[in-house]
């Protein structure tokens, strides 16, 4: 859900990174939070186990520069991929703008890929949202690891609607920023239609 | 169906900034925020000093979702107030509508002197909301503004 605040000239948008359990949604903002300059970023607020594993969520805020005068903030959230986390990964796709779904592009994680897509199009549902009509973006991520499969593969099981898929290694930075751009700029397309 | 965007005119920003001042004075509290459910923050007054309030603002939501999930899970609608107690600072937050009032506070004040205070401008908080809304519905269709965003005006921003 868009914020906008004529009296700030402020544009405020919420992106959600999505997928399974260490599929490197947190790596994806670790990376956008380590290269960008400190004056475009708030801090990387991380609510995690001690074994560093995503409990609620992570957050951090994005400044990406003027529109028209209006300042465009992104707040970019992850999720918990953990399967028994489900009652939050619902709770923070409440006012979602955009939605990038990680997938880990390893053959022995293409269910674990499936069945958070699956949940993701169910929590997405329970919050009012369709995702055949929000800005979406696909990431196919771990592309540097030896037993993955090929982007026709991946793209053909888990592509939906003809979105965007990047590929990606979020560890060292290929493609995480494309993958922002994509979804950022369909949210602000989006805004413009409505 | 998920709510629609907030949009706030200087008018309304205003007011509201007038309750949030109000209510910062009389509740003798250090710094008070209006936050929308979804984390992002709408309004500030007070002693900001060093506070984040970025993220200040999108932990409060995510700490009213979650104890709104457990509400839930016991057959409550929402705790509708949440109080967290420190050694020295205090946060008191209210749910009003979609958005959350939060009060920071110090031994200057109490939480009994802060709870009558927020439930006495929680009513003209949700007046200026739904005043807002009842707006949004109605200008919906002229506003122009965004509509005269270009794919050069979005690209900018990432070269």
């Amino acid at each position: 859900m868009t914020f906008i605040n004529y009296a700030s000239r402020e544009i405020n948008c919420k992106i959600v990174y999505y997928g399974p359990g260490l599929c490197g949604k947190t790596t994806n903002l670790q990376y956008i939070f380590d290269s960008t300059a400190p004056q475009a970023k708030g801090k990387l607020i991380s609510l995690a186990t001690e074994t560093d594993r995503t409990l609620f969520f992570d957050f951090m805020p994005l400044e990406l520069g003027t529109v028209r005068g209006f300042k465009t903030r992104f707040h970019l959230y992850t999720v918990p991929g953990q399967v028994f986390y489900d009652a939050s990964r619902k709770l923070i796709l409440k006012g979602v703008d955009g939605v990038v779904f990680v997938a880990d592009s390893q053959e022995e994680r293409m269910d674990a890929n499936i069945e958070s897509m699956y949940n993701l199009e169910e929590n997405l549902q329970a919050q009012g949202y369709d995702l055949m009509a929000i800005p979406y973006v696909l990431q196919l991520n771990k592309r540097d690891l030896p037993n993955i499969l090929s982007i026709e593969d991946l793209t053909a099981e888990l592509q939906r609607k003809g979105e965007p898929v990047l590929e990606a290694v979020a560890a060292t930075g290929v493609g995480v920023f494309d993958t922002l751009k994509a979804v950022a700029k369909q949210v602000l397309t989006e805004l413009r239609k409505s | 169906m998920a709510d629609t965007s907030i949009i706030l005119h200087e008018q309304q920003y205003q007011q509201i900034k007038a309750v949030l001042a109000k209510l910062s004075l009389d509740a003798a509290s250090r710094v008070v925020f209006l936050v929308d459910k979804d984390g992002q923050q709408i309004a500030a007054h007070g002693d900001v000093g060093d506070i984040d309030t970025t993220s200040l603002a999108s932990l409060a939501a995510g700490n009213v979702a979650a104890t709104g999930g457990m509400a839930q899970l016991i057959g409550e609608k929402e705790f509708p107030t949440l109080s967290h107690e420190g050694e020295r600072e205090s946060i008191h937050i209210c749910v009003i509508g979609r958005v959350l009032l939060v009060v920071v506070f110090d031994e200057r004040s109490s939480l009994g002197l802060v709870k009558l205070r927020v439930k006495q401008v929680s009513n003209e908080l949700a007046a200026i909301f739904e005043e807002l809304k009842r707006e949004a519905a109605k200008q919906r269709t002229d506003e122009a503004f965004f509509s005269e965003i270009t794919d050069e005006d979005i690209d900018s921003l990432f070269s």
